[in-house]
């Protein structure tokens, strides 16, 4: 307010670049990447090499998804790993009933995850934060009393899930694009969606325009805990091992970062779901690209670090000018 | 410039105080001044600048023009801290206490009795007990303050702020969440203050608490002073058209909105029927019905209950009873989508909090609430949207470079216009106005009274809520005045003038328009208008 005094021309032209960047520099941020990896990594521009690059994404961009409709609404999911780990354990406890059922009680698990997590927030009023920190905390733990260690699946169905392809392009890949389209569905076509970018720029305006505010708020983190499950069951199903010590450890933070490097501000009312394909991409590009030119892990989560903090310094100025 | 100064200098004064913003000038050569011992009610509606004043005043702003004078020197506050430690105690609306924290602890937060530079609890809680007698409040003072009432809160706030030497005491709406009882305790302290010499500075829409307790008065409005004089001496109608800014002897002649004046009322079967809106503090049994075509204005000054009228009508505030009903089928659930579904929607008084989503676009802050409608299994036609959404942008003219801009990037206007748009959008059998004009230019302000007009004579029945009586004389079929959250009179046809309205707002029989304006009513007082 005060310090908009002097040079207000060079500011606007700032503000505008800023904007720019938010909104698009994740692409040029993948743009850069992909050439730096063309010229110094050798078998880059393999077909294996997509491959395996599209499948480790896949999960990651299937969770991000579901959390860039909760961030939307002003919201965060936090339990999103948890959930992936109660999914794993599920199809450990239910194969014996054939893979059908227990992906079907792993996505049903998944819901009831995110149906918690929606009564608190939209009913109860607690913060999202709050309320799916402790599902992070106890969903885990819940999944570990149910599969207490790593525990090997053995089932050719789930192996060809995680492993086999159709098209030359790996299953994984197709669900987590007919995933990607549902939601730009959704988030396009439907009441719902419309509502939920609304709900995250102006609660209260929606409240007032009769909109059914806390119903959206619940189905939005139901239907993230459901992608979480999936992403849980693809992971499962890859690994052919059950592991819910170990299964989305850290998945909620990548997400996160993938939603908001792909421009979607934290604050919500506004969702843009190529950028969070692009922010998942992104981060998968860096991580692999630091290891393959044998950098230690370390440096990977620091290379994280960073980018996670440009993209919300650029994402901070949202709300000013 | 102004007031008569009769004992002794002034505690604290503001001399020609400017203070600007973004394209506002909040206060424009304010002075302003307290003087020991007496209570000087400040009053103005919104937007006339008294909170702004009040900051100033206590360190919150820094003036752009002017200065302040505290005891009888210049001085400039870095920081609200510093006017606090010189002695000038505030007290706002909504008590900026610790609730967790003991009533003690509250008391002498920053700066507790000390032994051995730990607190001295025993010595604290006996000087807060002893402290807060004198304020009527018997507590135990170890209890965390949460456990009081509202009003014995506004006590310690009040004990805390005073307790430490001040000379000046700010209290900005004390009484807006009392209750009765409180409020005597609350000008029985009022009266010690004036004993003890401490200044007062008094702000509330209670006009007879104002004339209760106050010595006297400053009105602001738009930013500047436009009375000083003492309370006694200001008849409560010119009090009124002193706020509002209509002057008495002014009132005749044709105004300048672009109401058409008179509608035609279609049929007597009331299209809106609400009756004994009941909801605690705020609304206390208000009932009205609107005909269709009718456009019924509802006046009252800051926190009479009007937007709270509104507000029930549409479902968005709960209620301890009352009923509305829409064409005489009762809508049943007490919801903004009960109320919307029934064909009741209403305009916002706060755009920017209750009405944009900024971030989204024209388009989309058109359809928000006819969504619903808009679609089939749940989805959007977007055919139907863009129909819509180009019927209402022509039909408004709404200024924007296409239905994809961002609403945050219009005028204000131009939002204002949107939100009808959103509210045209679901073709409601009631529009709920609430300032419909406020803050928008002028150009805008003539095109939505027009289309206030044209909604009527198509059938719509309006509630039309203005502090602009000029609006609500010309826009208005029959206007209901509130006070204190209820109905205090009503107006209809050739009755509705200015000064009948702010007869009545006043508290004042009301009198045929021609008579009093005969007896003079003097616009202009000798010195005590500042224009």
């Amino acid at each position: 307010m005060v310090r908009a005094v002097s040079g207000v021309r060079p500011r606007v032209d700032r503000a505008t670049l800023l904007a720019w960047t938010r909104d698009y520099g994740v692409y040029v941020g993948v743009a850069v990447i992909v050439l730096f990896n063309i010229v110094f990594t050798p078998n880059f521009l393999s077909l294996e090499n997509f491959r395996v690059q599209a499948v480790q994404v896949a999960p990651v961009l299937i969770v991000a998804l579901g959390m860039a409709l909760v961030i939307a609404t002003g919201g965060i999911d936090l339990s999103v790993g948890a959930v992936m780990a109660l999914s794993a354990s599920a199809i450990a406890l239910y194969l014996g009933y054939g893979p059908v059922v227990a992906v079907l009680v792993a996505l049903v698990a998944g819901a009831a995850a995110g149906a918690v997590n929606g009564l608190l927030v939209a009913f109860a009023g607690i913060q999202a934060i709050i309320a799916t920190l402790a599902l992070m905390i106890g969903g885990r733990g819940l999944a570990l009393v149910l599969v207490p260690r790593l525990q090997g699946i053995r089932n050719e169905d789930l192996r060809a899930l995680g492993s086999g392809s159709f098209l030359a392009v790996p299953y994984v890949v197709w669900i987590a694009a007919v995933l990607v389209a549902v939601v730009v569905f959704l988030v396009r076509r439907t009441v719902f969606g419309r509502g939920l970018v609304a709900i995250g720029g102006n609660r209260r305006a929606a409240e007032l325009s009769g909109l059914p505010v806390r119903r959206t708020l619940l189905l939005v983190y139901v239907l993230c805990g459901v992608l979480a499950a999936v992403a849980g069951v693809l992971t499962t199903a890859r690994l052919q091992a059950s592991d819910p010590n170990s299964v989305g450890v850290l998945i909620e933070l990548s997400a996160i970062t993938a939603v908001v490097v792909g421009g979607t501000p934290l604050t919500g009312g506004r969702v843009r779901i190529a950028g969070t394909i692009a922010g998942a991409v992104l981060m998968q590009l860096l991580v692999a690209t630091l290891i393959k030119h044998d950098l230690p892990p370390s440096w990977t989560q620091m290379a994280q670090a960073a980018v996670i903090i440009g993209a919300v310094y650029l994402a901070r100025d949202r709300r000013r000018t | 410039m102004t007031g008569p100064v009769e004992r002794g200098p002034a505690v604290l004064g503001a001399r020609g105080v400017t203070r600007r913003f973004p394209g506002v000038l909040a206060l424009d050569r304010v002075d302003f001044e307290v003087l020991p011992g007496e209570v000087h009610a400040l009053v103005g509606e919104n937007g006339a600048g008294k909170s702004t004043l009040i900051k100033l005043l206590t360190g919150v702003y820094r003036p752009d023009g002017g200065g302040l004078e505290y005891l009888g020197a210049p001085v400039r506050f870095a920081g609200p801290l510093r006017a606090q430690r010189a002695g000038i105690a505030t007290i706002y609306q909504e008590v900026n206490l610790l609730p967790l924290l003991s009533v003690a602890r509250n008391l002498f937060l920053g700066r507790e009795p000390r032994r051995f530079g730990l607190i001295d609890f025993a010595r604290m809680h006996r000087e807060a007990r002893e402290a807060l007698s004198g304020y009527g409040v018997h507590v135990d003072v170890r209890r965390p303050l949460r456990e009081l009432s509202m009003g014995a809160r506004q006590m310690v706030a009040l004990a805390r702020a005073v307790g430490s030497d001040a000379r000046v005491v700010i209290m900005d709406e004390p009484t807006s969440s009392l209750e009765p009882r409180e409020v005597e305790t609350l000008f029985e302290v009022i009266g010690t203050l004036r004993e003890r010499g401490i200044g007062v500075v008094y702000v509330s829409h209670r006009l007879d608490e104002l004339y209760r307790i106050c010595d006297r008065v400053t009105v602001l409005r738009d930013g500047r002073v436009v009375h000083t004089g003492a309370m006694a001496e200001l008849e409560r109608l010119r009090l009124i058209s002193l706020m509002l800014g209509r002057d008495v002897a002014d009132v005749a002649g044709e105004g300048v909105t672009t109401f058409s004046g008179e509608h035609t009322e279609v049929s007597s079967e009331p299209v809106l029927e609400a009756a004994d809106l009941a909801a605690r503090h705020r609304l206390h049994g208000v009932s009205l019905r609107i005909r269709p075509g009718e456009v019924v204005g509802l006046g009252g000054l800051l926190g009479s209950g009007r937007t709270e009228t509104a507000q029930a009508i549409a479902g968005a505030l709960p209620l301890d009873s009352g009923r509305v009903s829409v064409l005489g089928v009762p809508v049943r659930r007490r919801s903004t989508a009960a109320a919307i579904a029934a064909g009741i929607g209403m305009l916002t008084e706060d755009r920017k909090h209750e009405g944009i989503v900024p971030g989204s676009s024209v388009r989309e802050n058109i359809a928000l609430a006819a969504l619903p409608r808009l679609s089939r299994f749940g989805l959007v036609s977007e055919r139907r949207v863009d129909r819509v959404v180009r019927v209402f942008m022509e039909r408004l003219r709404i200024k924007a470079v296409g239905p994809e801009q961002k609403v945050e990037e219009l005028s204000g206007g131009n939002q204002q216009k949107v939100l009808l748009a959103r509210w045209l959008a679901l073709e409601p059998r009631v529009l709920l106005l609430d300032e419909p004009t406020r803050g928008i230019d002028v150009g805008a302000k003539a095109e939505v009274q027009r289309l206030v007009d044209e909604l009527a004579a198509e059938g719509l029945g309006v509630l039309l809520i203005s502090s602009d009586l000029e609006e609500l004389v010309e826009g208005a079929d029959r206007v209901l005045v509130l006070k204190d959250g209820a109905v205090v009179g009503e107006l209809s046809g050739g009755e509705v003038t200015e000064r009948a309205l702010m007869a009545v707002i006043a508290g004042e029989p009301v009198t045929a328009a021609g008579e009093r304006a005969g007896d003079g009513a003097p616009a202009v007082r000798g010195g005590e208008e500042v224009r």
